[in-house]
C-alpha cells in the first residue's frame, strides 16, 4: 500500500489497530486450539445430514432413479434444479477472488478465501446430481472423449450437456488450483508458528516449501493476476453454458436468448447471499468481526441489490417478449407460470428475489446483522424457486394437452437435496478448522490501506 | 548443503523497501528479501525482471485452442462424421464453448505448473527459513556471506532501520522434510 494516495474519506479495511503478529495470531489461532463446543455441534449435525444423504444416494443408485417423482411429461426436474442452484452459488466465490482482484477491490482480501472454498464445495455438491442422474455413476467417464471399444464413437460436441461437462470440470479444477496457490503463503505461516511437531510436518508438506522469498512473491502476484484473468471469463462461461442446456432446446419458456446473462446475474445474486449466510455465522463463531467487517457485509448487500434488480429486469423482459413475440405457446407458458397450478412457486420467486433485496436500500437494515442473515436465506430460497419455475413449469404443460401432468418430489429427492447441504457444511466446517479461513498475507498487505504511516 | 548468510531483520515493509533501494545503490549483492506479504515496489527495487509467466499462459492457451478445435473437427467431420440436427459436420458455433474451456483449462494449469517448477516448489519441500518469523511479521534481507564485505553490510543494515543483524547458516537441502536428504 505504500506510496498509494488514498482519500481521507476512506476507512481502513481492518478497523482496529493491530500488529502483523496479532493479525496472524487472531486468524490462525483457531487451527491450534481444540475445537469449540459450537463447532463440534455444527459439524456433527452436518456430518449426520451428510450420512443420511449418502445412504439415500446409495438407495437410489441400487434401486434405480425410478424412485424419483419424474413422469412421462416431466423428465427433468428436481435434480437439475439442484444442480443449477449449487453451480450458481459457486459463482460468487470466483467473482470475489477473480473479478474483484482485477478491479483492485482491496476489501475482498478478508472474504476471498472462504468464498473460494465455498465455490469448490458448492461445485462438488452440484456435480453429485448429474452423477446420480446418470443412473450408473461408475460409467460416467463415458462423457469424456477417449478412444473406446464402441468403434471409437465420439461424444457429441454439439450438445450443450457435453459443453457442461467441460465447463464444470474446467471450473472446478481451475478454482481448486487458484484457491490452493493462494493458500501457500498462509500455510507457510501456520507451519512456522505452530509448536506441534505433527502440524509442523503436515503444514510443511502442504506449504510446498514456501519461505516468502521476494523472487517467489513476484511470480506469485503475476500468477494470481493471470489466473484471475482466466477465471473471470471462465465464471461467466460456466453459467452461460448451464443456461444453454435449456436455451438451445425448443421448449417454450426455455428457448430464449436472454438466458445466459440472466443466469449469470442470478448466479452471482444467489452466491453472494450464500457467502453472507456463511460469513455472518463464521465471523461470529470465530470472533473475526475485526476482519469481516460491517463494510464487507454492506458491500455484499449492495451487490445483492444490483444483481437482484438485474434478475428482476430479466423476469420482466422475458415476460414482455413472450407476449410481444406473438408466439402463443411461449405466451401460454409464461401466463401459466404466473397463474397456473405452480403460481405459488412463481410468486415465491418474485417475492424472494425481486422484492426482498429492496430492503437493502436502507442503511439501517443492511447494517442490521440478523436482518441481513434472514434476507440472505430468503434470497437463496428464491433462487432455488427460480430454477424450479423455469424447469418444471415449462415442461409440465407441453404441446399435447393429453400429456399434461404435475410433478412433486419423492422423499428420496428431498433427502438427497438436504444431504448435499450436509456435504457442503461438513466441508466448510472442516475447512475453517484446518485451513486459514482468511487470507492472512493478503489482509496484512492491505492493513495499511487508509492508515497514516505508522 | 550448508550456506552462510548475513541477515538484516526489519519490522516494517517501508523500511525494508528503503533499505533495499539503498543497498542496490551501494552495489551490495542482495541474496534475497523474505517478506510475510508481497511488498509493492520491492521487486523493481531488487531489479527482478518481469515474470515470464504470462508468455507461458499465452502459449498454453494457444495450444489448448488448437487442440480443442482440431480435435472437434477431426472427430465430427473426419473420423466418424455424423449428421446431428441437420447441422454441418464442421459446425463452428457449436465448437466454441468447448474450445474456450480447453483453452482456459490448459492455460491455467500450465501456468500453475510453470510457477511451481520455476520457483522449485513442491509438496513436502523443506523450506529454507532464515528467521522464525519471516512468514509472520518480520522482513528479512539476506546476503550470501561469501559475496559481501561483512563489516560494510553490517554497518549499512544497522544504519538503515534493521532491528537486528544476525549471522545464520541455513540448510538448503530441500528434501530434508520427507527424509530423503543427505
Amino acid at each position: 500500500m505504500s506510496g498509494a494516495h488514498v482519500s481521507k474519506l476512506r476507512k481502513p479495511l481492518v478497523p482496529e489497530d493491530k500488529t502483523y503478529k496479532e493479525i496472524s495470531h487472531e486468524i490462525l489461532d483457531t487451527l491450534e486450539e481444540k475445537p469449540s463446543k459450537s463447532w463440534l455441534i455444527c459439524f456433527s449435525i452436518s456430518a449426520l445430514v451428510l450420512t443420511l444423504g449418502m445412504l439415500t444416494i446409495g438407495y437410489q443408485i441400487a434401486t434405480g432413479i425410478g424412485v424419483w417423482g419424474l413422469n412421462k411429461t416431466i423428465g427433468w426436474s428436481w435434480d437439475i434444479t439442484n444442480f443449477v442452484f449449487w453451480v450458481g452459488i459457486g459463482h460468487a466465490g470466483t467473482l470475489i477472488s477473480a473479478v474483484l482482484l482485477i478491479f483492485r477491490q482491496h476489501w475482498r482480501t478478508a472474504i476471498n478465501r472462504a468464498a473460494e472454498a465455498m465455490t469448490i464445495f458448492a461445485v462438488a455438491c452440484a456435480g453429485l446430481f448429474p452423477l446420480i442422474h446418470a443412473g450408473r455413476p461408475w460409467l460416467l467417464f463415458w462423457v469424456f472423449p477417449y478412444p473406446n471399444t464402441r468403434g471409437d464413437l465420439w461424444v457429441n460436441f454439439r450438445s450443450p450437456l457435453l459443453w457442461d461437462v467441460f465447463a464444470i470440470s474446467t471450473y472446478l479444477t481451475v478454482s481448486l488450483v487458484f484457491w490452493y496457490m493462494g493458500l501457500l503463503p498462509d500455510l507457510a505461516t501456520v507451519r512456522d508458528r505452530t509448536k506441534s511437531a505433527f502440524r509442523k510436518f503436515v503444514y510443511g508438506v502442504l506449504s510446498f516449501g514456501w519461505n516468502g522469498s521476494n523472487k517467489t512473491w513476484h511470480h506469485f502476484e503475476v500468477l494470481c493476476l493471470v489466473l484471475a484473468g482466466l477465471a473471470t471469463p471462465l465464471v461467466l462461461s460456466v453459467h452461460t453454458i448451464v443456461s444453454m442446456d435449456f436455451a438451445t432446446s425448443v421448449i417454450p419458456g426455455w428457448h430464449t436468448t436472454i438466458f445466459p446473462p440472466y443466469f449469470v446475474a442470478g448466479a452471482i445474486f444467489s452466491g453472494f447471499a450464500m457467502v453472507l449466510t456463511l460469513l455472518i455465522i463464521t465471523r461470529k463463531v470465530l470472533n473475526w468481526e475485526n476482519y469481516i467487517t460491517m463494510g464487507h457485509i454492506e458491500a455484499m448487500c449492495k451487490v445483492i441489490v444490483v444483481t437482484g434488480m438485474i434478475v428482476g429486469l430479466a423476469y420482466g423482459t422475458e415476460f414482455f417478449i413472450a407476449w410481444y413475440s406473438g408466439n402463443e405457446y411461449e405466451r401460454y407458458c409464461f401466463v401459466n407460470r404466473a397463474t397456473g397450478p405452480y403460481w405459488w412457486a412463481y410468486w415465491s420467486m418474485i417475492t424472494c428475489n425481486v422484492l426482498s433485496p429492496q430492503f437493502f436500500w436502507s442503511k439501517k437494515l443492511r447494517t442490521n446483522i440478523p436482518f441481513v442473515f434472514v434476507i440472505s436465506i430468503v434470497v437463496n430460497i428464491g433462487m432455488w424457486f427460480e430454477r424450479f419455475v423455469i424447469i418444471t413449469t415449462s415442461l409440465h404443460r407441453d404441446f399435447l394437452p393429453s400429456s399434461w401432468a404435475m410433478y412433486s418430489p419423492t422423499w428420496v429427492e428431498v433427502v438427497t437435496f438436504i444431504g448435499t447441504f450436509g456435504l457442503f457444511f461438513t466441508l466448510f466446517f472442516l475447512f475453517i478448522r484446518v485451513l486459514p479461513g482468511i487470507a492472512v498475507a493478503e489482509v496484512k498487505s492491505v492493513y495499511r490501506f487508509a492508515r497514516e504511516n505508522k | 548443503m550448508k550456506k552462510e548468510f548475513l541477515i538484516g531483520v526489519f519490522d516494517c515493509d517501508e523500511k525494508v523497501l528503503e533499505a533495499t533501494k539503498k543497498a542496490v545503490d551501494k552495489h551490495f549483492e542482495i541474496y534475497d528479501v523474505y517478506t510475510p506479504f508481497p511488498v509493492h515496489g520491492l521487486d523493481s527495487a531488487m531489479g527482478i525482471k518481469r515474470s515470464f509467466l504470462p508468455y507461458v499462459t499465452f502459449a498454453a492457451g494457444a495450444m489448448g485452442f488448437l487442440i480443442a478445435i482440431l480435435f472437434q473437427i477431426w472427430t465430427s467431420a473426419i473420423d466418424w462424421p455424423t449428421i446431428i440436427g441437420g447441422k454441418p459436420f464442421i459446425s463452428f458455433p457449436a465448437f466454441v464453448p468447448i474450445t474456450f474451456e480447453i483453452t482456459v483449462l490448459l492455460a491455467a494449469h500450465t501456468t500453475v505448473a510453470a510457477f511451481l517448477a520455476s520457483n522449485f516448489l513442491f509438496p513436502g519441500k523443506q523450506a529454507m527459513i532464515l528467521h522464525p518469523e519471516q512468514t509472520c511479521n518480520k522482513f528479512i534481507m539476506a546476503f550470501d556471506k561469501t559475496r559481501i564485505n561483512k563489516e560494510d553490510v553490517t554497518n549499512f543494515l544497522n544504519n538503515n532501520g534493521a532491528i537486528s543483524v544476525e549471522e545464520k547458516s541455513a540448510d538448503n537441502n530441500c528434501f530434508a522434510l520427507i527424509g530423503k536428504g543427505e
